[in-house]
């Protein structure tokens, strides 16, 4: 396969992953797709690289796919067996709805593709990216649950690193790693947080944050 | 090599202080590491070392005066914490709220993570490559997250977890930003070289793809608006700086939100040198007259003075982006407004902890007398009101007369006016609780403490009041050659 169709073949379960993360209702579930949607997308500089294989890209998905595929879904999963956890995913919005949503916010990707004028090389994996912000977003704000967020913010980070991965690649490979191990930190510190939320309020839903408001 | 030691000492001193085992240990190491920090700063600031790594580390004027302004509420806050660790160091107690018991995080950790804070904010600083300041960004959010932690109790996790969300998912967004305007200089096309020196963006500005650039922009003062707090993304702000620390409250006002301010002044940079500054002003005034707006809603009728200080920090940040938005002799108004609030809003929060600290309650309701019962603080607190709403002689004052100024002479007269107004209404919104509280009777069950007001709570905020009102009254020609360069290049000339 050529580059190209091998980009639009990444784009497939990247775009699917969204989908399915909008409609499931059971955290392992999230866990492990987000692992499998990262896994995609860590080794999507490789195809977006033009030439031979350089160190930089190689190290970049190597950590990329160790961190997104193995270390992130490790934590995850400890931090889940270390809180109580009554009812599975509750949304604020129903996952019909949610689904609708999410594929209008793949339509306003490819939308704004059009817009800024993505040449056809990478036209679907700029929309691609942009549709798995739209859907961490997405996830951050429906779900009620502090782990959901912590899984939509992953997601619209793997849709972040896509993004590089399109529009600017071969950035010093120290700021990447930089940015990578800044995302670690985040989910280890927001694991850390709701082990103490699920210690202060004996479960992890945010809508118990109610004590503080003007 | 200067510019390479101050980043990393601040990294290295939060390592050592997880290996002082005794209370006093940590605080010391905390108080050197903080004066030694200051030390580099001034030499960096007025010494010009020379850039490291391909540009990678530079220092310009404009993260020079933030550097400074950062390394100076730094010591201030470090002295601070002595005298409030020892006091709050210990077993469990009473949450004077709810009555509730709760416990602190180890002293150990907080000094370390303020170390981190320190160390991250210095990057954001010295850095010219716009990838590694956003790296910088996300990782003064992670270490402070545990400072607003410090008391564990319900509330405080609310604020720390609404603070890491809302800023992690908002800095991502900057980092879209960031990744459009990298590809603004070369359109997307898969041959084109993109890079993040903040150089080389300046150079290509000419040739950039307008478009990219645009989105780019708004996905920046998004992402790092929420950060600096400028509203409609200002909601994780007052519940971070009412529940966290006094001396975490004051980094937070005066020392972070100018480093998401200056994430901002370098899209803004790039934007004037592509000639695009006609997109980027009503973006800033819109804004920044929105911010002022909410913080003036918010402010008046206000019971809790903590967040009272927050709303306030609102405004102002709103004030900095009208300011850039302005353009001209304005923004040289905003660099002064920058250094002359970061000083005034640190001082006015630590006052805060001294009050909270004798009188147990967050309310200006029941803060009753703080003159009597605390003379140089309730002093200080009127004085620190006085200046914080820029009555003269104080640097604000003449900051936000020069910005006025700079919006009269464009013949923006609408805007001087809703400007004027809102700063009026704010003066009476906060006038109403600071005044009620300074005067009076005190209320009979204050505790201040075993020794009183001492050197340790007192004097920091003394220090940053004199600064603030040296900023008003004489600027040594050293400090104003510095705000002017800083202006020289956030106005893009």
């Amino acid at each position: 396969m050529d580059m190209i169709s091998l980009a639009h073949a990444a784009v497939v379960p990247v775009i699917l992953a969204n989908l399915a993360l909008l409609a499931s209702s059971r955290l392992v579930t999230c866990i492990r797709l987000v692992a499998l949607q990262g896994a995609v997308i860590s080794v999507t500089p490789l195809i977006f690289e033009s030439g031979p294989l350089t160190v930089h890209t190689a190290v970049l998905c190597a950590v990329a796919l160790g961190l997104k595929g193995v270390v992130f879904p490790l934590l995850l999963h400890r931090t889940l067996r270390r809180v109580v956890v009554r009812h599975e995913i509750e949304p604020y919005l129903g996952y019909p709805l949610s689904i609708l949503l999410g594929i209008l916010g793949l339509l306003a990707s490819l939308w704004l593709a059009g817009r800024l004028g993505v040449p056809a090389g990478s036209y679907r994996s700029f929309a691609a990216a942009f549709a798995a912000i739209l859907t961490g977003l997405l996830l951050i704000v429906t779900r009620k649950k502090a782990f959901t967020q912590v899984m939509g913010y992953l997601t619209a980070e793997n849709g972040i690193f896509l993004l590089t991965a399109v529009l600017a690649p071969g950035g010093p490979l120290f700021i990447e790693l930089a940015i990578l191990l800044d995302v670690f930190v985040a989910v280890f510190v927001m694991g850390i947080a709701i082990h103490h939320i699920n210690r202060q309020f004996d479960c992890i839903d945010t809508d118990r944050f109610c004590s503080l408001k003007d | 090599m200067l510019l390479a030691i101050l980043v990393i000492l601040p990294f290295v001193l939060g390592g050592a202080a997880f290996l002082c085992r005794t209370g006093p240990a940590g605080r010391g190491l905390l108080v050197a590491g903080a004066g030694a920090h200051l030390i580099l700063s001034v030499a960096a600031v007025f010494g010009r070392p020379e850039a490291l790594f391909g540009g990678i580390l530079l220092l310009d004027a404009l993260g020079g005066l933030f550097l400074l302004l950062t390394s100076i509420l730094f010591a201030a806050a470090a002295v601070y914490a002595v005298g409030y660790l020892a006091k709050e160091h210990g077993d469990e107690r009473r949450d004077f709220q709810e009555g509730a018991f709760f416990s602190n995080a180890p002293q150990t950790v907080f000094i370390a993570c303020l170390f981190f804070f320190l160390g991250s904010m210095t990057l954001v600083t010295a850095t010219h490559h716009l990838g590694l300041l956003w790296a910088a960004i996300e990782a003064t959010t992670l270490a402070s997250a545990p400072l607003i932690y410090f008391h564990r109790h319900h509330r405080s996790l609310e604020a720390a977890w609404k603070y890491l969300v809302i800023c992690s998912v908002g800095i991502a967004l900057a980092l879209v930003g960031n990744i459009l305007l990298a590809a603004a200089g070369g359109a997307g096309a898969p041959d084109t070289e993109s890079s993040l020196y903040l150089g080389d963006l300046l150079a290509r500005a000419k040739t950039m793809n307008p478009m990219w650039f645009k989105a780019g922009f708004v996905f920046l003062m998004v992402g790092y608006g929420a950060k600096m707090g400028l509203a409609p993304m200002h909601t994780w702000l007052p519940d971070a700086h009412s529940e966290s620390p006094s001396l975490v409250s004051a980094l937070l006002s005066g020392a972070l939100l100018n480093c998401a301010f200056l994430g901002i002044l370098r899209a803004h940079q790039i934007g004037v040198a592509a000639g695009l500054a006609d997109f980027c002003s009503p973006i800033f005034i819109g804004l920044g007259l929105f911010s002022m707006v909410t913080a003036a809603v918010f402010i008046i009728g206000q019971g809790d003075f903590k967040r009272i200080l927050a709303y306030s920090s609102v405004e102002h940040m709103g004030i900095l982006s009208l300011a850039v938005g302005l353009g001209g002799a304005a923004v040289f108004g905003g660099m002064l407004h920058a250094a002359a609030h970061s000083v005034t809003k640190a001082m006015l929060f630590l006052l805060a902890g001294n009050i909270l600290a004798a009188f147990h309650t967050k309310s200006s309701h029941d803060a009753r007398g703080v003159i009597r019962a605390l003379p140089v603080t309730g002093i200080l607190w009127v004085a620190g009101f006085l200046a914080i709403t820029g009555s003269p002689p104080f640097g604000i004052f003449l900051s936000e007369l020069t910005i006025l100024k700079a919006a009269l002479d464009a013949g923006r007269f609408v805007l001087a006016a809703a400007y004027l107004g809102l700063l009026g209404l704010i003066f009476c919104g906060m006038a109403v609780p600071v005044l009620r509280m300074a005067q009076g009777p005190s209320t009979p069950h204050i505790d201040p403490g075993p020794r009183g007001e001492d050197a340790l709570s007192v004097g920091p905020p003394l220090v940053l009041g004199g600064l603030t009102l040296l900023l008003g009254l004489y600027a040594p020609s050293f400090f104003s050659d510095l705000l002017t360069r800083a202006a020289a290049l956030a106005s893009g000339m």
